[in-house]
């Protein structure tokens, strides 16, 4: 029910793309493959830069996770950084603990993820609106302290977190790590939103979107509700979690202070930022993370030389700025926006 | 035995602040059926402002008044200005606002005072009673303020004009716009007087927890269990409800504290509080979500 309004125009815009627009798409994704030769080989891009685009990608997947669950299901999550802490932990914790290659990490992670995500799922499905809110804002908050408890000290390695190490490209080819494992970030991705674009495609994806439009009738056509909204929380934790389990390997490092209220809130930012309803969304959303957190305060100094403002501002600041101004002028995020301006332009 | 009164004193200590925040949460749900996840950063930017007004040289009883006030204000502008346009809108919007309020507070308070950790010294005079030995005399006085404050809002809604036209506002909006009362006014004065009460809670707790941004992501969170164990809907609820889980933080920790050294065995100590919290707030909201003394809603199918 969350976005009733404007989803009529995200759900047409969602239909299948024409021709010219999947060639498009093709184009882009192999555009991005190829960077590490057009931009590592000739020094444009750095490695830091690389490790940079890998963060972008693995926040837009962990968006994605949240949209497909608030956006497409209207079950709304503040706490969606549990989830992502799993996945971080259960990939760390395996490389670490079990020498684990890191690939064989992420199936185990999405299933984890899947399976504490469905269990979330059950309470919530008794909870609407602001209390579901209430009750992952809750989960949010106390992430860190579940983290550090003691009995699973042996494994978290408490407080001071785990250190794992990037892997090398295998076979001998010629990429650096950050490069290689940009790579594989960008084919999870690539794997993951056509995943996504199939199921939401499908009489799933249909159900899905009947249950936030209007749960009742959904019921009456005969939808199991509760059966889609819980295992629509797994598929959503499972998509954050293997963003998570991305991230402590191309990070190297996960402590449970990463993983406090302010990453959910990055993560919802991202959403609705990038559009609620949207998988392009997504991945505007976590472009849009990542660039705030690196470049804030880059940019934050500038302005307060500009303006000649007394104090430094945060990347939290410009966060929220960004979610109030939007929720008034643009509430379907960028895409919608994009989207609305596109058909405007084309005069439909 | 003296450790146990010992725990229960401090929690019901504890509890005077998270009533107080409950019952600021309370305030607005019940004319507004939001939930307001920026009170807790509302409250942090008070106690700040409270410092401030303590650093330029006023005295405590002068600042919080001065502060409550302010807070009224800025609670009223939130209220008209940025939440007014929603009133209709569906609730991503408004806790997508109320997430960004909560952004907006906790960043300007880090960039106004900076993130090293502040001092309030307590208002109280530091003196001996009987039972001195269980509970410090800043214990005694967050619990009275609290009781004061309490009374005063009950006096306020039960005998004032103004009272009843809030109260008429918030239990029918349109019966009471059709007897003249200005309903938006109402809701923009509920908010005002929740910012107040949260801003008293702030500036009670920054004496005993140290002042810094993220001081009140864990009261927030007991507040809100506050006010799920008392009921949402109902303010006398949520202060007994702050009360009961101040006081069961506190035994659930001298438990488990108790336990470990029977057995040996650690379960669950004061590292574990957020997580009994989070509990609390799941078992309430899915088990009896209209609390212990809230309204129970009935949906019309």
């Amino acid at each position: 029910m969350a976005t009733t309004t404007a989803n009529g125009i995200a759900d047409r815009e969602r239909s299948r793309p024409a021709l010219g627009r999947r060639y498009w798409l093709l184009g882009a994704v192999v555009l991005l493959a190829l960077l590490p030769l057009l931009g590592g080989k000739t020094g444009l891009i750095s490695n830091y830069g690389f490790l940079q685009l890998s963060l972008m990608i693995v926040y837009a997947i962990a968006v994605l996770g949240l949209i497909l669950l608030t956006g497409f299901n209207g079950q709304i999550s503040l706490g969606h950084g549990a989830f992502f802490a799993v996945g971080a932990y259960a990939a760390a914790v395996l490389i670490d603990q079990a020498n684990w290659p890191y690939w064989a990490t992420l199936p185990v992670a999405a299933m984890l993820c899947f399976v504490v995500g469905y269990l979330f799922g059950l309470p919530a499905l008794r909870l609407e609106g602001h209390y579901l809110a209430l009750a992952t804002f809750a989960l949010a908050v106390a992430v860190p302290q579940i983290l550090k408890y003691r009995h699973f000290e042996w494994f978290t390695n408490g407080v001071q977190g785990i250190n794992i190490f990037k892997p090398d490209p295998p076979f001998g080819v010629p990429l650096s790590a950050d490069q290689w494992m940009y790579l594989v970030v960008l084919a999870v991705a690539v794997l993951m939103f056509w995943i996504a674009r199939n199921l939401l495609d499908s009489r799933t994806g249909r159900a899905l979107r009947a249950i936030r439009d209007h749960t009742m009738a959904a019921s009456t056509m005969g939808i199991n509700v509760a059966h889609y909204k819980t295992v629509v929380f797994g598929i959503s934790a499972l998509y954050t979690g293997v963003a998570g389990a991305l991230h402590a390997i191309i990070f190297e490092f996960v402590a449970p202070d990463s993983f406090r209220f302010e990453l959910s809130i990055a993560i919802l930012v991202g959403a609705v930022v990038g559009g609620i309803a949207s998988l392009p969304g997504a991945v505007i959303g976590g472009v849009f993370v990542q660039v705030i957190e690196k470049y804030a305060d880059a940019l934050t100094k500038k302005l307060t030389a500009a303006v000649n403002l007394p104090l430094d501002l945060e990347p939290w600041t410009i966060y929220g700025i960004a979610l109030i101004l939007l929720m008034y002028t643009m509430p379907m995020g960028i895409a919608g926006g994009l989207a609305l301006l596109w058909r405007r332009l084309r005069g439909s | 035995m003296e450790q146990l009164i010992q725990q229960v004193a401090s929690g019901l200590a504890n509890g005077a602040i998270y009533a107080c925040l409950a019952l600021a949460l309370v305030m607005i749900f019940v004319s507004t059926d939001h939930i307001n996840f920026a009170q807790g950063e509302l409250a942090m930017f008070s106690a700040y402002l409270v410092w401030q007004a303590l650093a330029w040289g006023f005295n405590f009883w002068v600042a919080l008044p001065v502060v409550a006030l302010l807070s009224f204000l800025i609670g009223v502008s939130i209220e008209r200005v940025i939440l007014r346009p929603l009133h209709h809108a569906p609730v991503l919007s408004v806790v997508v606002v109320f997430i960004g309020l909560l952004a907006i507070f906790h960043s300007l308070a880090g960039a106004i005072w900076g993130h090293t950790i502040k001092a309030i010294p307590s208002p109280f005079p530091n003196f001996t009673f009987v039972g001195s030995g269980y509970i410090g005399p800043h214990q005694i006085g967050m619990i009275v303020v609290t009781v004061l404050l309490l009374v005063a809002l009950f006096a306020f809604f039960r005998f004032t004009p103004l009272g009843l036209a809030m109260r008429a506002a918030a239990q029918n909006p349109a019966s009471a716009r059709l007897a003249g009362i200005r309903v938006d006014w109402m809701l923009a004065l509920g908010w005002g007087l929740a910012a107040a009460i949260g801003a008293v809670a702030g500036s009670l707790v920054a004496p005993a927890v140290y002042l810094e941004p993220n001081m009140m992501a864990s009261i927030l969170l007991y507040g809100f269990a506050g006010a799920l164990v008392g009921g949402i809907s109902s303010p006398g609820g949520a202060v007994a409800g702050g009360f009961i889980v101040g006081v069961l933080e506190n035994l659930i920790a001298y438990l488990g504290n108790l336990f470990e050294k029977i057995t040996g065995v650690y379960i669950i100590g004061n590292g574990e509080k957020l997580t009994v919290a989070l509990i609390i707030v799941i078992t309430v909201l899915t088990l009896k979500p209209s609390g212990l003394f809230g309204r129970v809603s009935v949906k019309r199918v």
